[in-house]
């Protein structure tokens, strides 16, 4: 009992107080009326919820929800290929090219996200190799294309290594069976190597949406702020509008879809480990 | 059946290429152009270190820089001393899920979900905002990537060397201190090390919980960014890459080192 206080009490007290209790905080917020000068008055409503469906703020929903979705696709898209691929590398290689993957990741992110700017501004790299193919400028900086590149520069080694983890996993002997009883690789992808690894799938688009969901610095710096994304929106009722308890409302939403992803997991790696 | 499987893969070498292409052309190009001798910063005139010297005469990074590094020092060896004693509880004791699953939440929460916690919860405790707000803030998350990697560790940990020091009759200290530390010593480094460099590069948390007189070097960089690129800006981004790279590499040798002595 002693070891148990002395080794977990500190820890387990210093997380109740600066992340449970933070967290409750904010949870009770969002059914309260936000002051005049911001702050909280302490009467109840639920005008903060149906304020989520107000055109203007649905609008922004539904375009991070886009912006969000079209990331985590293209991630998919890449990712799935090079975690197969490192998955069958041999052992000296798998971990090199694995720490190439994490390592980007492990850096500044400001700086990963300015090079995006370096990359596409007027003058950069892109645009002067367009026009020297004699193609022209585009304007690529300061749109959705840009949003998405820099989203998906942020955040797709996170959708490599749980893809990695759980392709690695697999009997190889599955698929061999898969292709003596006749199947095409194809067949053989569809109905033994992705439904197998669909749990990893899934914590990658977890760790890929939901931080492109609450992201507010790409939108503002790669997107020129004219996209407004559910992040912006969320700092702006806490830095700006001082509309804590709307703020709170759309911190929750964002959690929400954090935990309605994380149940599909869970009943993903369920599935999974029952029919093996 | 192995040719056979080979055939069919090679395809997939355009898009594993293609990934690395992605993550590191960006970066290649910002080191590239921090040696730059042109003051535009987008066509070459030579190499040059002179962005290098005018980033040292920058008063706001230098502000900036100490600000970060009091905070990343600080929340490392508060996150490193908690994390590793929940994570050797958490090992040894834990039976609730509650537990564990507040020590891993940091690490997946979004951090403006955090950010924003800590803010409302400074402000209802009429806390002011200084470097210890952001320092405690770090903690937290730093504290997740600690435990985390600990854990890993004991968990393929011989425990036969704690019980034969209990069993000759030394004190759960004494156990402690000469037993389970040493065995300990590789993973709590990774995880002190892992813990530095995300509060060095941390932006979004800090910029929420930190006073605006003590900007922290992430907060500075943001704002820098946000007129638009500079020489000076790639100088300080190489010399950041370089940092998070030495330390991630020595961090993922450190637990490579522990796997083998294990």
């Amino acid at each position: 009992m002693v070891g148990r206080l002395v080794t977990m009490g500190p820890g387990f007290g210093f997380l109740i107080v600066f992340l449970a209790v933070p967290l409750a905080l904010v949870l009770s917020y969002t059914v309260f009326r936000r002051g005049r000068f911001g702050g909280i008055v302490y009467e109840t409503t639920g005008e903060n919820f149906t304020r989520l469906i107000d055109p203007l703020y649905l609008d922004v929903v539904v375009g991070s929800v886009k912006l969000a979705t079209i990331t985590t696709l293209l991630a998919l898209l890449l990712a799935y290929p090079t975690a197969y691929m490192i998955a069958r590398l041999p052992a000296k290689w798998k971990v090199v090219a694995l720490v190439a993957v994490v390592l980007p990741f492990w850096t500044n992110f400001l700086i990963r996200t300015y090079a995006w700017i370096v990359l596409l501004n007027s003058e950069g790299l892109v645009n002067s190799g367009l026009e020297a193919l004699g193609l022209g400028k585009l304007e690529l900086l300061y749109s959705d294309g840009a949003i998405v590149a820099g989203l998906l520069y942020a955040y797709l080694p996170l959708m490599v290594l749980p893809l990695y983890s759980a392709i690695e996993r697999l009997d190889p002997q599955l698929r061999e069976a898969s292709a003596n009883l006749g199947a095409r690789p194809i067949r053989t992808f569809w109905s033994v190597t992705l439904p197998l690894s669909l749990p990893g799938v899934l914590t990658g688009c977890v760790f890929v949406f939901v931080p492109s969901l609450g992201n507010f610095v790409i939108p503002e710096l790669l997107g020129g702020g004219r996209r407004i994304m559910v992040g912006n929106l969320i700092r702006d009722q806490f830095l700006k509008a001082r509309d804590w308890p709307f703020g709170s409302v759309l911190a929750l939403s964002v959690i929400g879809v954090l935990v309605l992803l994380l149940f599909a997991q869970a009943w993903a790696s369920r599935r999974v480990g029952r029919d093996a | 059946m192995r040719r056979n499987g080979k055939q069919g893969n090679g395809w997939l070498r355009l898009p594993f290429w293609l990934t690395y292409v992605f993550l590191y052309v960006p970066i290649a190009v910002v080191v590239l152009m921090s040696f730059n001798q042109n003051k535009s910063p987008y066509s070459w005139g030579g190499f040059s270190l002179r962005w290098y010297g005018q980033l040292l005469e920058n008063e706001k990074i230098r502000e900036g820089l100490i600000n970060t590094l009091i905070v990343a020092f600080g929340s490392t060896v508060l996150s490193t001393v908690l994390g590793t004693l929940l994570a050797v509880g958490l090992a040894r004791y834990n039976k609730s899920r509650l537990v564990d699953a507040l020590s891993t939440m940091p690490a997946i929460l979004p951090d403006l979900v955090l950010a924003i916690g800590l803010l409302v919860f400074y402000a209802a405790v009429r806390m002011t905002l200084g470097l210890h707000s952001v320092l405690i803030a770090h903690t937290v998350f730093g504290m997740a990537f600690v435990t985390a990697v600990v854990r890993a560790r004991l968990s393929h940990a011989d425990t036969s060397m704690e019980e034969a020091s209990r069993d000759l009759g030394a004190t759960p200290l004494t156990t402690f201190m000469r037993i389970t530390l040493p065995t300990l010593a590789p993973g709590i480094l990774a995880g002190a090390l892992l813990a530095f460099t995300l509060s060095i590069d941390e932006f979004v948390i800090a910029f929420f919980t930190a006073a605006p007189t003590q900007p922290t070097l992430p907060i500075v960089i943001y704002s820098m960014v946000r007129f638009g690129v500079t020489p000076e800006i790639n100088a300080l981004a190489t010399l950041l890459l370089a940092v998070s790279f030495t330390v991630v590499i020595a961090a993922q040798r450190m637990t490579k080192l522990s796997e083998a002595l294990s």
